[in-house]
């Protein structure tokens, strides 16, 4: 299982802070942008907002790109550009 | 020391904490972030902040071991406030010390530029035309090279 979170302007904007998804469905391994295409696939009415290219991503609290592989259990976030401070 | 909190902090406490019994270190700076009346085009009557609860405290904590190994720091304390806050309230405290002040004053910088580009918080505005989500802004951005820094970015 991998635990999506989503913060920020985007969590309001697909009305979800977090879902869970069986691994078997995004057949793991895979990336953290393969989740995203997934998740464009699963939630078509979340395109828009997924595919813009400011998001960012983070697996297990760390920013990854989107390049980086995703494993059974992570704790994945995506989020807009942060600004705290 | 890394603080991510509700409440309001006490400036001179904070600076009594890095200057008390730190007879080596001559320089301690630090710099408060407030909440402005004005930005981007809106009239501000507030603030909220969401923050990654299990992510800030990871965040903050690299941002000092980075500031570490490139400076020469004594004490470094870190506070930034979530939830609501109104006009003139303090929101972020960084407080750095050293042995001179050319590195408290950059360390300092450098803590809030990294903070303000990968620390995960996220500000909407209370606005007089409504609640309205703060967009990143390119001089942030931009401040990363004077540090060689890498944008954040996930492609």
């Amino acid at each position: 299982m991998i635990r999506v979170l989503f913060f920020g302007q985007l969590k309001e904007q697909l009305d979800c802070a977090a879902l869970d998804l069986d691994t078997q469905s995004i057949a793991t391994p895979s990336t953290l942008g393969a989740l995203l295409q997934y998740l464009q696939r699963a939630y078509p009415q979340w395109c828009d907002q997924l595919q813009d290219k400011s998001l960012l991503g983070a697996i297990n609290q760390t920013l990854v790109s989107s390049e980086h592989r995703l494993l059974d259990g992570d704790e994945v976030a995506f989020f807009p550009p942060v600004t705290g401070g | 020391m890394i603080s991510v909190q509700f409440q309001d902090f006490d400036f001179g406490h904070e600076y009594q904490q890095l200057a008390v019994n730190n007879s080596q270190d001559g320089a301690v700076v630090c710099f408060v972030g407030l909440v402005r009346d004005y930005n981007q085009a809106h009239s501000v009557t507030g603030l909220h902040l969401e923050h990654y609860p299990g992510m800030t405290q990871k965040a903050l904590e690299s941002i000092v071991a980075e500031a570490k190994s490139r400076w020469s720091l004594g004490r470094v304390r870190i506070i930034h406030r979530v939830g609501d806050l109104g006009i003139s309230d303090q929101i972020v405290f960084v407080g750095v010390t050293s042995r001179h002040r050319e590195a408290a004053f950059a360390a300092n910088q450098f803590i809030m530029d990294y903070l303000k580009n990968f620390a995960p918080f996220w500000k909407k505005e209370l606005t007089i035309d409504g609640p309205c989500w703060v967009a990143a802004q390119t001089k942030d951005q931009a401040a990363l090279t004077r540090w060689q820094a890498p944008q954040a970015t996930m492609t």
